[in-house]
């Protein structure tokens, strides 16, 4: 399992550079990141290399942050690798909240993050069904 | 200590009453024997100060605005020759020509003893150290909570405001007791306390005396809780003597009206009728002490109402409730009155919903928005839009249902709403723009 850094930030030009800068300034690696927006917020979600201190220095520079547990799930980087681990995640009623391409690769297979309902239930059966996925310090350290 | 002056303060009514309506009868000579503008005004009610034979025939005498002091900037409706004026303070003057107030040597001395009541009612002795974050200058907050505090012999640390570092500072290395400020300034020090890693907790602050904007009971619990002291409402106008008009005691139920040296009414500002106890109405001061500026049957804009029922604390001076809003700051929208504090009422009431907001008023074609601005703190955040979408929702139906019109929230990040050191900025209407 690992940790996503979730940032709220108002739809307003430069909040996404300042929250960037800040890290950058604080020598953490941002390792994927998606926004979901509505017209008036987004919510930034980062995968950095460094979560605890990404949160400190976020929240020192004034932001609502929060920490996630997300699972990074290993999929073969290949048509259908994606579908086939979503259909069994399907079949066993696992519900995604959200997800999220990785930027890296980790050897031949494509990397998404998942948020799910229940990360301690949906690991369990990803680790029965041979559902590769990483864990904190090999994220990190891609 | 309980009072500052129990004789005044707990007067029987009958006595009160007698000595109510010396000094109205008083005032009323005075300013027609004085003033130009009240022997007009009183002239064509056709009444002198013979006429006044009870308290009741008040209702009779003309009315005093704000316009009346507007149109006689800045000195002629002092009843004195300015040899005898000793200090002159001013409102800021941001909606056209400012309002000038005047005090006789005496005049200062009741005010001092007023507010010497005020912070006695708050628990303040000569052993409290009053950290007095009123501006100083022309506005009456700092210098009239100052004399105060010096007359019951406190220390007084004259910060004024502004430089909130410093004052939360020296709130610890001088171990301030009492603090005086607006409420809104009480919680941007709050929030400069956590930034410096003060723990409130560990401060020697017992209690705040906070007034100059209308604040909630909501506002209240959270002040009392994030600083951990007792809050009290103090209540005054510049045109009437500035803060110490009315001071909340340990019983908050209402603000003690310093009846021996005021007379209140509550009236309907469109009928100008006067209204029974317990409606609520603008309240309505003629001060009958003043000897520089008297003013006959102000009309405050301030909206509340009055309570004469016997109070626990001792003292017999009518209660106004905590000011619902100021008619200034009512916004109409869509035909319906909205009062920043209704809003604040609301959003306190939801967990987790932090006590800075914004009201913004706008016209999209010919119908008028209202957005009201919320922080996401921590506590309210989640990593899942439809979790904020639904927090928006909720604030958005439970400020529907109270306030009567539909209401646009909009989410936005913690801080990004301006803190004020003085009176806070609630609405920004932009229709007018
Ligand atoms: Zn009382």
């Amino acid at each position: 399992m690992a940790k996503q850094i979730s940032v709220f930030l108002e739809n307003k030009a430069g909040r996404l550079s300042h929250v960037t800068r800040v890290l950058g300034t604080a020598g953490i690696n941002i390792r994927a990141l998606s926004i979901a927006d509505t017209s008036d917020f987004g919510i930034l979600r980062l995968i950095v290399n460094e979560p605890d201190r990404a949160y400190q220095v976020l929240k020192e520079n004034g932001f609502t942050v929060s920490e996630t547990e997300v699972l990074a799930v290993q999929v073969a980087d290949s048509p259908g690798g994606l579908a086939t681990v979503l259909e069994q995640m399907h079949e066993e009623n696992l519900n995604i909240e959200y997800l999220y391409a990785f930027i890296g690769t980790s050897g031949n297979d494509a990397l998404v993050v998942l948020k799910v309902e229940d990360s301690e239930k949906t690991s369990e059966i990803f680790r029965q069904k041979g559902i590769k996925f990483l864990d904190e310090s090999q994220l990190y350290r891609l | 200590m309980l009072y500052w002056d129990k004789e005044k303060e707990c007067m029987p009514r009958e006595e009160l009453e007698k000595l109510q309506l010396r000094r109205l009868k008083e005032t009323v000579f005075r300013t027609y024997a004085f003033v130009p503008t009240y022997k007009e005004k009183l002239s064509q009610v056709g009444i002198t100060a013979e006429d006044i034979r009870s308290l009741d025939d008040l209702k009779q005498l003309p009315f005093t605005t704000k316009q009346d002091l507007r149109d006689n900037y800045p000195f002629n409706l002092f009843a004195v020759p300015m040899s005898e004026v000793v200090r002159i303070h001013s409102s800021s003057g941001t909606t056209g020509k400012p309002t000038v107030v005047g005090y006789t040597k005496k005049d200062i001395e009741i005010w001092a003893e007023l507010m010497a009541r005020a912070l006695t009612s708050a628990g303040a002795t000569k052993n409290a150290v009053i950290q007095n974050s009123y501006g100083y200058g022309l506005f009456t907050g700092g210098l009239g909570i100052h004399y105060g505090a010096e007359r019951i012999g406190a220390s007084v640390i004259p910060t004024s405001g502004g430089n909130t570092r410093r004052q939360v500072m020296l709130m610890q290395d001088f171990g301030t007791t009492l603090l005086t400020c607006t409420p809104s300034y009480a919680l941007f020090m709050h929030e400069a306390m956590l930034e410096g890693g003060i723990e409130p907790n560990d401060l020697k602050l017992k209690a705040g005396v906070f007034g100059a904007e209308p604040w909630s009971e909501s506002m209240r619990r959270e002040i009392e809780n994030k600083l951990g002291i007792n809050a009290f409402d103090i209540y005054g106008l510049s045109e009437i003597i500035g803060p110490g008009v009315a001071i909340e005691c340990s019983c908050k139920n209402g603000l003690h009206i310093a009846e021996d040296h005021f007379l209140a009414e509550i009236i309907d500002p469109l009928t100008e009728e006067v209204l029974p106890d317990g409606c609520p109405g603008e309240l309505v001061i003629t001060s009958i002490t003043k000897e520089a500026l008297p003013l006959i049957r102000y009309r405050t804009r301030d909206l509340t109402t009055l309570e004469r029922t016997r109070c626990d604390c001792g003292r017999t001076h009518v209660r106004m409730q905590k000011v619902l809003g100021r008619s200034d700051d009512m916004v109409i929208i869509r035909g319906v009155n909205v009062f920043p504090s209704m809003v604040e009422s609301v959003l306190l009431n939801i967990p987790g919903v932090e006590p800075h907001y914004l009201l913004i008023v706008d016209r999209k074609g010919n119908l008028d928005q209202l957005e009201v601005q919320v922080e996401v703190s921590e506590r309210l955040f989640s990593d899942e839009v439809r979790k904020l979408e639904e927090l928006g929702g909720l604030i958005r139906k439970d400020l529907e249902s109270n306030l009567g019109i539909g209401v646009k929230v909009r989410l936005v990040e913690p801080k990004s709403i301006p803190r004020s050191e003085g009176k806070a900025q609630r609405v920004i209407d932009k229709r007018n723009v």
